[in-house]
């Protein structure tokens, strides 16, 4: 689609005066990305061996024929192959939830604002009321009266981040639809569904890249955090999280099982939240 | 019997909330006839016209009228039926050029739209065909052009790329609002031409929306003149320009400069402007600029025919018959 590949170029046009070139935070993006494919070909040993022999070794010992390069965990598992692997996880998590989300909110929001009347009102009265609850509260809730799970994770947090794709979709089709050359595309005798996803989404969809961008953060760390609570994925499974929640309990006596995991969720929320700054700078020129 | 009027539009009024923009507005347009609407800005013509494509949205709703498409009664509010007519029977060339393009689509796909909408050309057919269209309208170098987003575009070649997507269609009823405003001579030149040719090829009726007399002149076989929200005169162009009936037309027609008259420094202009649609008054509405105004016009002239002799040249004023000697 030719108007979705315009849309894409006019946002990623560097500008001067940028600062840090927002490539950088890109590629910290992507070598995640990659890892996290590929995790079972980067990574040194299977995530999930144990080595009672070799429990709680710290960076760069070996043990029984094992080389622990991020040391090694209470079970004896190698910490950086479960490094790697809670890459996929937790981006997958991420991935997965904030797609489902703006999936489900876009089109929801689009549709509210551009056949107005009791569409309108069902689906942004229902916006009002998921937004005033506090959102980890809501997904706590969710996962406790669903169980916990990677599948169950993603769609209780595509259940609860959908309304914030919706009010923007929503508001921003409202100004679109008013738009001159949305009645001409009419006029042509386009439909309500090709004049919504080829002649209005392709104009709105950058203010929405940005918040799936910043969402995109937050759903990493919700993962952490519904992970750390024992809520998330479920052991044997590795989340960045997860390892967060059991390295709590050996922070004094084996500080890189909680550290390593932890600096990966820092450097990803990082950049993730610094490219969706970068982002919605560059579409809001006025707010620099 | 005659064959039916492609359009035919009884009783038509408009309102924006609670007030009536356009009021009981009637007229047809016959089969390959080139109707031309005029009137000053705010007088309700391009409502009109968008009505007629069943496009009024927003607080703008049509409060009345019917209308009759080809012999067959048209409900302009049934959504599902006029979208079968748009880009098909109906297409429209819209008053803001630049606007009315989709800033992130290739102009070429803009003006290929209908055909691929109601799926009457194959995508690479529809290309070519959008190809010979922006050649038709006067686009250099249209292969490349189609390409291109319309940003790349100056306003003049956005109006022609809209005329473009508008005659692509082939409809029976083209509408065209102020088609030719963004235009230098030569182009608004052709581009009258092309509607003339499209009429007398394909038989195809045109609704030209325009301020400029001139254009009416060259292209128009009728004229509608509207003030106000409502037609105030009706009729065949040359017994338009000749003996116009009504104080409002009358003005309007000196406002053209005349070739072949003494050439006046300045354009002559009507006194006043146009109240606000909530300050329209009872009556003639356009008794508080009207040379002519009298008690009587406080109640609402009737449009009816100015002579016995001239059926089809009709008038809405109380004192037709002394329009002639206004200066
Ligand atoms: N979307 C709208 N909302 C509110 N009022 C409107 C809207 N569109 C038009 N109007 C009002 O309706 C009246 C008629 O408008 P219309 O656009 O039909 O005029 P027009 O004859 O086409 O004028 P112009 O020559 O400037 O195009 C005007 O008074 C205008 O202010
Ligand atoms: S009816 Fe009266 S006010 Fe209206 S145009 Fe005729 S003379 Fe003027
Ligand atoms: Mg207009």
């Amino acid at each position: 689609m030719t108007a979705y590949a315009a849309a894409w170029r006019r946002m990623f046009r560097s500008q001067p005066g940028d600062g840090v070139p927002v490539g950088v935070f890109l590629a910290i993006l992507a070598i995640m990305v990659i890892v996290a494919i590929f995790a079972p070909l980067i990574a040194p040993y299977d995530p999930n061996t144990q080595n009672l022999l070799g429990r709680l070794k710290p960076p760069g010992t070996e043990a029984r024929g094992v080389y622990y390069l991020l040391g090694s965990d209470e079970l004896g598992r190698d910490l950086l192959s479960r490094v790697i692997h809670g890459a996929r996880v937790s981006l997958a998590v991420a991935f997965l939830s904030v797609i489902l989300s703006g999936c489900v909110g876009i089109t929801l929001g689009m549709l509210a604002g551009y056949r107005g009347g009791w569409v309108e009102i069902v689906v942004m009265r229902l916006v009002d009321i998921f937004l005033s609850i506090p959102a980890i509260l809501l997904a706590i809730i969710m996962v406790v009266v669903l169980g916990p799970g990677f599948l169950n994770v993603v769609l209780v947090l595509a259940l609860t981040r959908w309304p914030r794709y919706a009010r923007i979709a929503y508001g921003q089709t409202l100004a679109v639809s008013s738009q001159p050359y949305v009645r001409l595309a009419r006029a042509m005798g386009a439909g309500p569904i090709r004049v919504l996803f080829l002649h209005i989404l392709p104009n709105i969809i950058a203010p929405l890249a940005v918040v799936a961008t910043l969402e995109f953060g937050l759903m990493v760390l919700f993962e952490a955090g519904l992970s750390f609570l024992g809520l998330g994925v479920q052991p044997p499974m590795a989340s960045w999280g997860a390892m967060l929640s059991v390295g709590r309990n050996y922070v004094s006596s084996a500080w890189w099982i909680a550290t390593f995991p932890g600096l990966c969720l820092f450097l990803l929320v990082l950049s993730v939240n610094l490219i969706g700054d970068r982002l919605s700078a560059y579409l809001n020129p006025k707010s620099r | 019997m005659a064959e039916p009027q492609t359009l035919e539009i009884r009783d038509l009024s408009i309102g924006v909330g609670a007030h009536s923009v356009v009021d009981g507005v009637d007229f047809s347009i016959g089969r390959g006839e080139i109707v031309a609407l005029v009137g000053e800005s705010g007088s309700g013509k391009s409502l009109t016209a968008l009505a007629i494509m069943g496009l009024l949205s927003g607080s703008v709703h049509q409060t009345g009228g019917t209308a009759t498409f080809e012999g067959k009664a048209l409900n302009l509010g049934d959504e599902a039926a006029m979208q079968k007519l748009r880009g098909t029977s109906l297409s429209m060339i819209f008053q803001e050029p630049v606007a009315s393009l989709n800033p992130l689509l290739s102009v070429g796909a803009q003006v290929a739209e209908s055909l691929v909408v109601h799926g009457r050309a194959s995508a690479t057919d529809a290309w070519d065909r959008a190809v010979e269209t922006l050649r038709d309208v006067g686009i250099p170098a249209p292969e490349q052009r189609a390409r291109q987003l319309p940003s790349s575009l100056s306003g003049g070649m956005c109006q022609r790329v809209m005329i473009a997507s508008a005659l692509i269609a082939a409809p029976r009823l083209l509408i065209a609002d102020e088609p030719t405003t963004a235009l230098d001579v030569t182009i608004q030149a052709q581009i009258l031409h092309l509607m003339r040719r499209l009429r007398d090829e394909t038989d195809t009726s045109v609704l030209i929306i325009t301020h400029d007399m001139g254009v009416v002149a060259s292209v128009a076989d009728r004229v509608c003149v509207m003030y106000g929200g409502r037609i105030v005169e009706q009729a065949e162009v040359h017994a338009l320009f000749a003996a116009p009936r009504h104080p409002y037309t009358k003005l309007l027609l000196s406002t053209i400069p005349r070739m072949d008259g003494p050439r006046k420094t300045e354009l002559f202009s009507i006194s006043g402007v146009v109240p606000d649609v909530s300050a329209w008054p009872e009556g003639c509405r356009f008794r508080t600029r009207c040379p002519l105004a009298s008690n009587i016009c406080a109640t609402r002239p009737p449009l009816i025919p100015v002579s016995d002799a001239a059926r089809d040249h009709v008038a809405a004023c109380w004192h037709s018959d002394q329009v002639e000697g206004l200066a």
